[in-house]
Protein backbone atom coordinates (compact mmCIF):
# COMPACT_ATOMS: atom_id res chain seq x y z
CA UNK A 1 0.00 0.00 0.00
CA UNK A 2 1.40 3.41 -0.87
CA UNK A 3 1.18 6.29 1.52
CA UNK A 4 -0.57 8.27 -1.18
CA UNK A 5 -3.72 6.41 -0.24
CA UNK A 6 -4.69 8.74 2.58
CA UNK A 7 -4.94 12.39 1.69
CA UNK A 8 -5.12 14.48 4.87
CA UNK A 9 -8.80 15.29 4.37
CA UNK A 10 -9.61 11.59 4.76
CA UNK A 11 -7.84 11.23 8.07
CA UNK A 12 -10.79 11.70 10.35
CA UNK A 13 -9.91 9.31 13.10
CA UNK A 14 -8.47 10.34 16.45
CA UNK A 15 -5.36 9.25 18.27
CA UNK A 16 -7.51 7.64 20.95
CA UNK A 17 -9.17 5.45 18.34
CA UNK A 18 -5.80 4.20 17.10
CA UNK A 19 -4.79 3.60 20.70
CA UNK A 20 -7.99 1.64 21.46
CA UNK A 21 -7.53 -0.52 18.38
CA UNK A 22 -4.48 -2.03 20.04
CA UNK A 23 -6.17 -2.34 23.42
CA UNK A 24 -9.56 -3.72 22.49
CA UNK A 25 -11.67 -3.51 19.30
CA UNK A 26 -14.90 -3.73 21.33
CA UNK A 27 -13.94 -0.66 23.33
CA UNK A 28 -13.01 1.08 20.10
CA UNK A 29 -16.43 0.41 18.59
CA UNK A 30 -18.38 1.69 21.62
CA UNK A 31 -16.12 4.70 21.97
CA UNK A 32 -16.41 5.60 18.29
CA UNK A 33 -20.23 5.44 18.54
CA UNK A 34 -20.20 7.90 21.42
CA UNK A 35 -20.95 5.23 24.03
CA UNK A 36 -18.18 6.37 26.29
CA UNK A 37 -17.41 5.28 29.82
CA UNK A 38 -14.28 7.27 30.53
CA UNK A 39 -16.08 9.95 32.52
CA UNK A 40 -16.30 7.77 35.61
CA UNK A 41 -13.08 5.83 35.48
CA UNK A 42 -10.64 6.60 38.26
CA UNK A 43 -7.66 5.70 36.06
CA UNK A 44 -8.73 8.32 33.57
CA UNK A 45 -8.98 10.88 36.37
CA UNK A 46 -5.54 9.91 37.59
CA UNK A 47 -4.09 10.33 34.11
CA UNK A 48 -5.67 13.76 33.76
CA UNK A 49 -4.42 14.83 37.15
CA UNK A 50 -0.87 13.67 36.44
CA UNK A 51 -0.89 15.48 33.14
CA UNK A 52 -2.13 18.74 34.63
CA UNK A 53 0.25 18.74 37.59
CA UNK A 54 3.46 17.47 36.08
CA UNK A 55 3.42 19.29 32.77
CA UNK A 56 1.83 22.52 33.94
CA UNK A 57 4.13 24.78 31.92
CA UNK A 58 3.93 23.02 28.58
CA UNK A 59 1.94 24.00 25.54
CA UNK A 60 -0.88 21.54 26.14
CA UNK A 61 -3.71 19.86 24.30
CA UNK A 62 -2.67 21.00 20.88
CA UNK A 63 -5.43 20.42 18.39
CA UNK A 64 -4.46 19.71 14.77
CA UNK A 65 -7.38 18.59 12.61
CA UNK A 66 -8.72 15.38 14.14
CA UNK A 67 -5.80 14.79 16.48
CA UNK A 68 -5.21 16.25 19.92
CA UNK A 69 -1.68 16.08 21.20
CA UNK A 70 -0.97 16.09 24.96
CA UNK A 71 1.72 18.73 24.52
CA UNK A 72 4.33 19.86 22.01
CA UNK A 73 7.79 21.36 22.23
CA UNK A 74 9.22 23.39 19.42
CA UNK A 75 12.96 23.20 18.81
CA UNK A 76 14.99 22.30 15.73
CA UNK A 77 12.26 19.75 15.11
CA UNK A 78 8.77 19.65 16.48
CA UNK A 79 8.34 17.21 19.36
CA UNK A 80 5.02 15.56 20.05
CA UNK A 81 4.64 14.48 23.66
CA UNK A 82 2.16 11.97 24.98
CA UNK A 83 1.74 11.24 28.69
CA UNK A 84 0.79 7.75 29.86
CA UNK A 85 0.35 6.11 33.24
CA UNK A 86 1.88 2.67 32.90
CA UNK A 87 3.62 0.64 30.24
CA UNK A 88 1.20 -2.25 29.99
CA UNK A 89 -0.34 -0.81 26.82
CA UNK A 90 2.98 0.21 25.30
CA UNK A 91 2.15 -0.98 21.79
CA UNK A 92 -1.06 1.09 21.80
CA UNK A 93 0.83 4.15 23.01
CA UNK A 94 3.46 3.74 20.32
CA UNK A 95 0.89 3.37 17.55
CA UNK A 96 -0.96 6.44 18.76
CA UNK A 97 2.29 8.44 18.64
CA UNK A 98 3.10 7.03 15.22
CA UNK A 99 -0.30 8.10 13.97
CA UNK A 100 0.39 11.66 15.10
CA UNK A 101 3.70 11.63 13.27
CA UNK A 102 2.03 10.21 10.18
CA UNK A 103 -0.67 12.85 10.36
CA UNK A 104 1.83 15.66 10.72
CA UNK A 105 3.93 14.31 7.90
CA UNK A 106 0.90 14.54 5.62
CA UNK A 107 0.77 18.20 6.54
CA UNK A 108 4.42 18.52 5.62
CA UNK A 109 5.59 18.72 9.23
CA UNK A 110 8.53 16.60 10.25
CA UNK A 111 8.35 15.65 13.90
CA UNK A 112 9.38 13.10 16.46
CA UNK A 113 7.39 11.76 19.36
CA UNK A 114 8.19 11.23 23.02
CA UNK A 115 6.14 9.00 25.28
CA UNK A 116 6.24 9.98 28.95
CA UNK A 117 5.77 7.60 31.82
CA UNK A 118 6.04 10.00 34.77
CA UNK A 119 5.15 7.35 37.34
CA UNK A 120 8.06 5.21 36.15
CA UNK A 121 10.28 8.21 35.47
CA UNK A 122 10.88 7.00 31.94
CA UNK A 123 10.53 8.38 28.44
CA UNK A 124 10.62 6.69 25.08
CA UNK A 125 11.27 8.20 21.67
CA UNK A 126 9.28 7.17 18.64
CA UNK A 127 10.10 8.02 15.03
CA UNK A 128 8.12 7.34 11.93
CA UNK A 129 10.89 6.27 9.51
CA UNK A 130 9.64 3.51 7.34
CA UNK A 131 6.66 2.61 9.50
CA UNK A 132 4.01 4.30 7.33
CA UNK A 133 2.70 0.93 6.17
CA UNK A 134 2.08 -0.17 9.76
CA UNK A 135 0.03 2.90 10.51
CA UNK A 136 -1.92 2.71 7.27
CA UNK A 137 -2.89 -0.81 8.12
CA UNK A 138 -4.08 0.36 11.53
CA UNK A 139 -6.12 3.21 10.01
CA UNK A 140 -7.84 0.77 7.70
CA UNK A 141 -8.64 -1.53 10.59
CA UNK A 142 -10.09 1.31 12.70
CA UNK A 143 -12.32 2.27 9.78
CA UNK A 144 -13.43 -1.31 9.31
CA UNK A 145 -14.37 -1.73 12.98
CA UNK A 146 -16.20 1.60 13.08
CA UNK A 147 -18.31 0.54 10.13
CA UNK A 148 -19.51 -2.69 11.77
CA UNK A 149 -23.23 -2.68 12.65
CA UNK A 150 -22.53 -4.12 16.13
CA UNK A 151 -19.41 -4.15 18.30
CA UNK A 152 -16.95 -7.03 17.94
CA UNK A 153 -17.40 -9.72 20.57
CA UNK A 154 -15.23 -8.90 23.58
CA UNK A 155 -12.43 -11.20 24.66
CA UNK A 156 -11.94 -11.45 28.39
CA UNK A 157 -8.43 -10.75 29.59
CA UNK A 158 -6.54 -9.30 32.51
CA UNK A 159 -6.86 -5.79 31.11
CA UNK A 160 -10.67 -5.96 31.37
CA UNK A 161 -10.40 -5.66 35.14
CA UNK A 162 -9.33 -2.03 35.09
CA UNK A 163 -11.30 -1.08 32.00
CA UNK A 164 -14.13 1.44 32.25
CA UNK A 165 -16.16 -0.73 29.85
CA UNK A 166 -15.94 -3.83 32.06
CA UNK A 167 -19.56 -3.72 33.23
CA UNK A 168 -20.93 -2.86 29.82
CA UNK A 169 -19.11 -5.79 28.20
CA UNK A 170 -19.73 -8.44 30.78
CA UNK A 171 -23.13 -7.73 32.31
CA UNK B 1 -13.88 8.44 46.35
CA UNK B 2 -17.39 7.16 45.90
CA UNK B 3 -19.82 9.96 45.15
CA UNK B 4 -22.90 10.12 47.31
CA UNK B 5 -26.44 11.34 47.05
CA UNK B 6 -27.25 14.40 49.10
CA UNK B 7 -30.74 14.69 50.57
CA UNK B 8 -31.94 18.02 51.96
CA UNK B 9 -34.92 17.65 54.24
CA UNK B 10 -34.58 20.92 56.12
CA UNK B 11 -35.30 24.43 54.86
CA UNK B 12 -32.44 26.67 53.81
CA UNK B 13 -30.41 28.15 51.00
CA UNK B 14 -28.04 26.46 48.58
CA UNK B 15 -25.47 28.84 47.15
CA UNK B 16 -22.01 29.03 45.71
CA UNK B 17 -19.17 31.20 46.94
CA UNK B 18 -15.86 30.99 45.08
CA UNK B 19 -15.62 27.31 44.20
CA UNK B 20 -17.51 25.99 47.15
CA UNK B 21 -21.12 25.02 47.48
CA UNK B 22 -22.79 25.88 50.79
CA UNK B 23 -26.03 24.94 52.45
CA UNK B 24 -27.14 27.48 55.00
CA UNK B 25 -30.02 27.24 57.43
CA UNK B 26 -30.82 28.44 60.93
CA UNK B 27 -28.29 25.99 62.34
CA UNK B 28 -25.45 27.50 60.37
CA UNK B 29 -23.55 27.40 57.14
CA UNK B 30 -22.15 24.10 55.90
CA UNK B 31 -19.69 23.73 53.02
CA UNK B 32 -20.43 20.78 50.72
CA UNK B 33 -17.68 18.93 48.89
CA UNK B 34 -19.00 19.13 45.36
CA UNK B 35 -16.63 16.45 44.03
CA UNK B 36 -18.23 13.98 46.40
CA UNK B 37 -21.84 14.66 45.34
CA UNK B 38 -23.50 12.35 42.87
CA UNK B 39 -26.94 13.95 42.86
CA UNK B 40 -29.22 16.01 45.14
CA UNK B 41 -32.73 15.33 46.44
CA UNK B 42 -34.62 18.27 47.89
CA UNK B 43 -37.61 17.82 50.19
CA UNK B 44 -37.35 20.98 52.27
CA UNK B 45 -38.10 24.56 51.28
CA UNK B 46 -34.80 25.36 49.66
CA UNK B 47 -33.73 28.50 47.84
CA UNK B 48 -31.09 27.85 45.20
CA UNK B 49 -29.09 30.61 43.60
CA UNK B 50 -28.44 30.54 39.88
CA UNK B 51 -24.72 30.50 40.64
CA UNK B 52 -25.20 27.26 42.54
CA UNK B 53 -27.13 25.82 39.60
CA UNK B 54 -24.42 26.87 37.15
CA UNK B 55 -21.87 25.10 39.29
CA UNK B 56 -23.98 21.94 39.60
CA UNK B 57 -24.55 21.90 35.85
CA UNK B 58 -20.83 22.18 35.27
CA UNK B 59 -20.25 19.20 37.52
CA UNK B 60 -23.08 17.20 35.92
CA UNK B 61 -25.08 16.93 39.14
CA UNK B 62 -28.85 16.50 38.81
CA UNK B 63 -31.16 18.01 41.41
CA UNK B 64 -34.55 16.41 42.11
CA UNK B 65 -37.36 18.32 43.77
CA UNK B 66 -40.17 16.86 45.87
CA UNK B 67 -43.13 18.81 47.14
CA UNK B 68 -44.51 19.21 50.62
CA UNK B 69 -46.23 15.83 50.32
CA UNK B 70 -43.07 14.05 49.19
CA UNK B 71 -44.29 13.72 45.61
CA UNK B 72 -41.85 14.17 42.78
CA UNK B 73 -42.08 17.61 41.20
CA UNK B 74 -39.28 17.67 38.69
CA UNK B 75 -35.56 17.70 38.15
CA UNK B 76 -32.85 20.13 37.30
CA UNK B 77 -31.29 17.94 34.64
CA UNK B 78 -28.07 19.56 33.43
CA UNK B 79 -27.37 19.78 29.75
CA UNK B 80 -26.55 16.30 28.46
CA UNK B 81 -22.83 15.77 28.25
CA UNK B 82 -22.97 12.20 27.04
CA UNK B 83 -24.36 11.97 23.55
CA UNK B 84 -24.39 9.21 21.05
CA UNK B 85 -26.32 9.97 17.89
CA UNK B 86 -26.04 6.35 16.96
CA UNK B 87 -27.74 5.18 20.15
CA UNK B 88 -30.51 7.77 19.92
CA UNK B 89 -31.39 6.48 16.48
CA UNK B 90 -31.47 2.91 17.71
CA UNK B 91 -33.61 3.88 20.68
CA UNK B 92 -36.11 5.49 18.32
CA UNK B 93 -35.95 2.55 15.95
CA UNK B 94 -36.97 0.19 18.76
CA UNK B 95 -39.89 2.45 19.55
CA UNK B 96 -41.10 2.87 15.98
CA UNK B 97 -40.87 -0.80 15.07
CA UNK B 98 -44.01 -2.32 16.62
CA UNK B 99 -42.51 -5.75 17.22
CA UNK B 100 -39.35 -4.37 18.74
CA UNK B 101 -41.30 -2.09 21.03
CA UNK B 102 -43.67 -4.85 22.14
CA UNK B 103 -40.75 -7.09 22.93
CA UNK B 104 -39.18 -4.58 25.28
CA UNK B 105 -42.50 -3.64 26.86
CA UNK B 106 -43.22 -7.30 27.61
CA UNK B 107 -39.75 -7.78 29.07
CA UNK B 108 -40.24 -4.91 31.51
CA UNK B 109 -43.54 -6.37 32.68
CA UNK B 110 -42.09 -9.86 32.86
CA UNK B 111 -39.11 -8.73 34.95
CA UNK B 112 -41.37 -6.79 37.25
CA UNK B 113 -43.69 -9.78 37.72
CA UNK B 114 -40.86 -12.20 38.47
CA UNK B 115 -39.54 -9.81 41.09
CA UNK B 116 -43.00 -9.64 42.67
CA UNK B 117 -43.06 -13.42 42.74
CA UNK B 118 -39.67 -13.44 44.39
CA UNK B 119 -40.96 -11.10 47.09
CA UNK B 120 -44.04 -13.16 47.83
CA UNK B 121 -41.91 -16.29 48.21
CA UNK B 122 -39.60 -14.43 50.57
CA UNK B 123 -42.55 -13.30 52.62
CA UNK B 124 -44.07 -16.80 52.45
CA UNK B 125 -47.39 -15.53 51.12
CA UNK B 126 -47.16 -16.87 47.57
CA UNK B 127 -50.52 -18.61 47.98
CA UNK B 128 -51.19 -19.65 44.40
CA UNK B 129 -49.63 -16.53 42.92
CA UNK B 130 -47.04 -18.46 40.90
CA UNK B 131 -49.71 -20.57 39.21
CA UNK B 132 -51.79 -17.51 38.41
CA UNK B 133 -48.68 -15.73 37.17
CA UNK B 134 -47.75 -18.53 34.76
CA UNK B 135 -51.08 -18.04 33.02
CA UNK B 136 -50.81 -14.28 32.98
CA UNK B 137 -47.29 -14.46 31.57
CA UNK B 138 -48.52 -16.69 28.81
CA UNK B 139 -51.18 -14.14 28.03
CA UNK B 140 -48.46 -11.48 28.07
CA UNK B 141 -46.51 -13.31 25.38
CA UNK B 142 -49.58 -13.22 23.16
CA UNK B 143 -50.27 -9.52 23.70
CA UNK B 144 -50.28 -7.71 20.37
CA UNK B 145 -50.75 -4.18 21.58
CA UNK B 146 -49.20 -2.04 24.27
CA UNK B 147 -52.62 -1.56 25.86
CA UNK B 148 -52.92 -5.35 26.18
CA UNK B 149 -49.49 -5.49 27.81
CA UNK B 150 -50.58 -2.78 30.23
CA UNK B 151 -53.75 -4.66 30.98
CA UNK B 152 -51.91 -7.87 31.89
CA UNK B 153 -49.54 -5.83 34.00
CA UNK B 154 -52.43 -4.34 35.98
CA UNK B 155 -53.86 -7.80 36.66
CA UNK B 156 -50.49 -9.16 37.82
CA UNK B 157 -50.14 -6.21 40.15
CA UNK B 158 -53.59 -6.74 41.59
CA UNK B 159 -52.85 -10.42 42.26
CA UNK B 160 -49.63 -9.36 43.94
CA UNK B 161 -51.15 -6.72 46.22
CA UNK B 162 -53.80 -9.06 47.50
CA UNK B 163 -51.12 -11.52 48.73
CA UNK B 164 -48.70 -8.90 49.95
CA UNK B 165 -51.26 -7.76 52.50
CA UNK B 166 -51.03 -11.18 54.11
CA UNK B 167 -47.51 -10.35 55.25
CA UNK B 168 -48.24 -6.85 56.54
CA UNK B 169 -49.14 -6.06 60.16
CA UNK B 170 -52.57 -4.74 61.14
CA UNK B 171 -52.89 -1.04 60.49
CA UNK B 172 -50.43 -1.24 57.60
CA UNK B 173 -52.39 -3.21 55.05
CA UNK B 174 -52.67 -1.87 51.54
CA UNK B 175 -56.24 -3.14 50.98
CA UNK B 176 -56.55 -1.19 47.79
CA UNK B 177 -53.77 0.66 46.02
CA UNK B 178 -54.62 4.36 45.99
CA UNK B 179 -52.28 6.98 44.64
CA UNK B 180 -53.43 10.57 44.53
CA UNK B 181 -54.26 10.87 47.32
CA UNK B 182 -52.95 7.79 49.14
CA UNK B 183 -55.79 6.77 51.43
CA UNK B 184 -53.85 4.98 54.13
CA UNK B 185 -50.37 4.64 55.62
CA UNK B 186 -49.06 1.83 53.45
CA UNK B 187 -50.24 3.52 50.28
CA UNK B 188 -48.54 6.71 51.38
CA UNK B 189 -45.32 4.86 52.09
CA UNK B 190 -45.32 3.02 48.75
CA UNK B 191 -45.99 6.22 46.81
CA UNK B 192 -43.28 8.07 48.67
CA UNK B 193 -40.69 5.37 47.97
CA UNK B 194 -41.73 5.02 44.33
CA UNK B 195 -41.22 8.76 43.79
CA UNK B 196 -37.77 8.60 45.29
CA UNK B 197 -36.87 5.53 43.25
CA UNK B 198 -38.05 7.19 40.06
CA UNK B 199 -35.73 10.14 40.70
CA UNK B 200 -32.83 7.77 41.44
CA UNK B 201 -33.36 6.14 38.07
CA UNK B 202 -33.49 9.54 36.34
CA UNK B 203 -30.07 10.26 37.85
CA UNK B 204 -28.68 6.96 36.65
CA UNK B 205 -29.98 7.53 33.13
CA UNK B 206 -28.34 10.95 33.13
CA UNK B 207 -25.02 9.16 33.47
CA UNK B 208 -25.57 7.04 30.37
CA UNK B 209 -26.07 7.86 26.70
CA UNK B 210 -29.69 6.72 26.80
CA UNK B 211 -32.27 9.40 26.05
CA UNK B 212 -34.61 9.35 29.07
CA UNK B 213 -37.69 10.40 27.11
CA UNK B 214 -37.80 7.52 24.63
CA UNK B 215 -39.54 4.59 26.28
CA UNK B 216 -41.30 1.37 25.38
CA UNK B 217 -43.84 0.23 27.96
CA UNK B 218 -44.86 3.75 28.88
CA UNK B 219 -45.68 6.16 26.12
CA UNK B 220 -42.90 8.71 25.50
CA UNK B 221 -44.04 12.05 26.73
CA UNK B 222 -46.57 10.52 29.07
CA UNK B 223 -44.27 12.06 31.61
CA UNK B 224 -40.99 13.68 30.89
CA UNK B 225 -38.62 10.84 31.64
CA UNK B 226 -40.72 7.89 30.66
CA UNK B 227 -37.75 5.55 30.24
CA UNK B 228 -37.20 5.90 33.99
CA UNK B 229 -40.79 4.71 34.44
CA UNK B 230 -40.07 1.65 32.30
CA UNK B 231 -37.03 0.76 34.37
CA UNK B 232 -38.79 1.47 37.64
CA UNK B 233 -41.12 -1.47 36.93
CA UNK B 234 -38.14 -3.76 37.49
CA UNK B 235 -36.94 -2.04 40.64
CA UNK B 236 -40.17 -1.15 42.44
CA UNK B 237 -40.69 -4.65 43.86
CA UNK B 238 -37.09 -5.27 44.88
CA UNK B 239 -36.30 -1.82 46.25
CA UNK B 240 -39.45 0.07 47.22
CA UNK B 241 -41.77 -2.79 48.16
CA UNK B 242 -39.18 -4.67 50.15
CA UNK B 243 -38.12 -1.58 52.04
CA UNK B 244 -41.71 -0.53 52.75
CA UNK B 245 -42.40 -4.00 54.13
CA UNK B 246 -39.32 -4.03 56.29
CA UNK B 247 -40.07 -0.59 57.74
CA UNK B 248 -43.46 -1.63 59.01
CA UNK B 249 -42.87 -5.26 59.97
CA UNK B 250 -39.77 -4.31 61.97
CA UNK B 251 -41.77 -1.48 63.49
CA UNK B 252 -39.31 1.16 62.40
CA UNK B 253 -42.35 3.19 61.39
CA UNK B 254 -45.46 3.62 63.45
CA UNK B 255 -48.73 5.46 63.08
CA UNK B 256 -47.08 8.56 64.55
CA UNK B 257 -44.94 8.84 61.45
CA UNK B 258 -48.02 9.60 59.38
CA UNK B 259 -50.54 12.40 59.34
CA UNK B 260 -53.89 12.80 57.73
CA UNK B 261 -54.51 15.81 55.56
CA UNK B 262 -56.97 16.97 52.99
CA UNK B 263 -54.57 15.41 50.48
CA UNK B 264 -54.78 11.98 52.02
CA UNK B 265 -52.44 10.23 54.40
CA UNK B 266 -48.87 11.48 54.34
CA UNK B 267 -45.57 10.84 56.03
CA UNK B 268 -44.53 13.36 58.65
CA UNK B 269 -41.12 15.04 58.48
CA UNK B 270 -39.83 12.52 61.01
CA UNK B 271 -41.32 9.70 58.99
CA UNK B 272 -39.70 10.95 55.79
CA UNK B 273 -36.36 11.24 57.57
CA UNK B 274 -36.54 7.66 58.75
CA UNK B 275 -37.61 6.33 55.35
CA UNK B 276 -34.99 8.28 53.42
CA UNK B 277 -32.16 7.23 55.66
CA UNK B 278 -33.17 3.58 55.30
CA UNK B 279 -33.52 4.04 51.54
CA UNK B 280 -29.98 5.40 51.27
CA UNK B 281 -28.66 2.52 53.34
CA UNK B 282 -30.53 0.03 51.20
CA UNK B 283 -29.14 1.34 47.92
CA UNK B 284 -25.55 1.27 49.14
CA UNK B 285 -25.78 -2.37 50.23
CA UNK B 286 -23.97 -4.60 47.84
CA UNK B 287 -24.61 -8.01 46.41
CA UNK B 288 -22.30 -10.30 44.50
CA UNK B 289 -23.11 -10.15 40.83
CA UNK B 290 -23.06 -13.62 39.26
CA UNK B 291 -22.02 -12.45 35.78
CA UNK B 292 -19.58 -9.73 36.76
CA UNK B 293 -18.20 -11.72 39.71
CA UNK B 294 -17.93 -8.47 41.60
CA UNK B 295 -19.80 -6.83 44.41
CA UNK B 296 -22.15 -4.18 43.14
CA UNK B 297 -24.42 -1.88 45.11
CA UNK B 298 -28.16 -2.09 44.62
CA UNK B 299 -27.97 1.36 43.09
CA UNK B 300 -25.41 0.16 40.59
CA UNK B 301 -27.84 -2.55 39.53
CA UNK B 302 -29.96 0.23 38.05
CA UNK B 303 -27.04 1.40 35.95
CA UNK B 304 -26.30 -2.14 34.87
CA UNK B 305 -29.90 -2.45 33.73
CA UNK B 306 -29.35 0.63 31.56
CA UNK B 307 -26.21 -0.98 30.12
CA UNK B 308 -28.16 -4.15 29.32
CA UNK B 309 -30.69 -2.03 27.50
CA UNK B 310 -27.91 -0.33 25.51
CA UNK B 311 -26.58 -3.74 24.51
CA UNK B 312 -30.03 -4.80 23.39
CA UNK B 313 -30.43 -1.64 21.33
CA UNK B 314 -27.07 -1.97 19.57
CA UNK B 315 -27.71 -5.64 18.93
CA UNK B 316 -25.09 -7.24 21.15
CA UNK B 317 -27.29 -9.19 23.53
CA UNK B 318 -31.02 -9.48 24.07
CA UNK B 319 -32.24 -7.67 27.14
CA UNK B 320 -33.04 -9.92 30.05
CA UNK B 321 -34.56 -8.05 32.95
CA UNK B 322 -32.98 -8.33 36.36
CA UNK B 323 -34.67 -10.92 38.52
CA UNK B 324 -33.43 -10.67 42.08
CA UNK B 325 -31.26 -13.59 43.16
CA UNK B 326 -30.77 -11.93 46.54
Amino acid sequence: MSSEEYPITDLLITGTEINYLFICPTKLWYFAKGITMEQENEWVDLGRFLHEQRYANEEKEVLVGSIKIDFIRRGDTIEVHEVKLGKSMEKAHEMQALYYLYYLKKLGIKAKAVLHYPKLNETKEVTLDGREGEIEKAIKEVERIKSLPAPPKPVKSKKCLKCAYYELCWV
Amino acid sequence: MRKRSLTLLSDGTLFRRENTLYFENERGRKPLAVEGIYDIYIYGHVTITSQALHYLAQKGISVHFFNHYGHYDGSFYPRESLNSGDLVIRQAEHYLDREKRLKLARLFVRGSALNMERNLRRWKVNDGFSEELRELLEELEGARKITEVMNVEARIREAYYSRWDGHLPEGFKIVKRTRRPPENEMNALISFLNSRLYATIVSELYNTQLVPTVSYLHEPGERRFSLALDLSEIFKPIVADRLATRLVTKRMLSKEHFREELNGVLLTKEGMKKVLSEYEKELTKSVKHPELKRNVTKKRLIRLEAYKLIKHLVGVKEYEPLVAWF
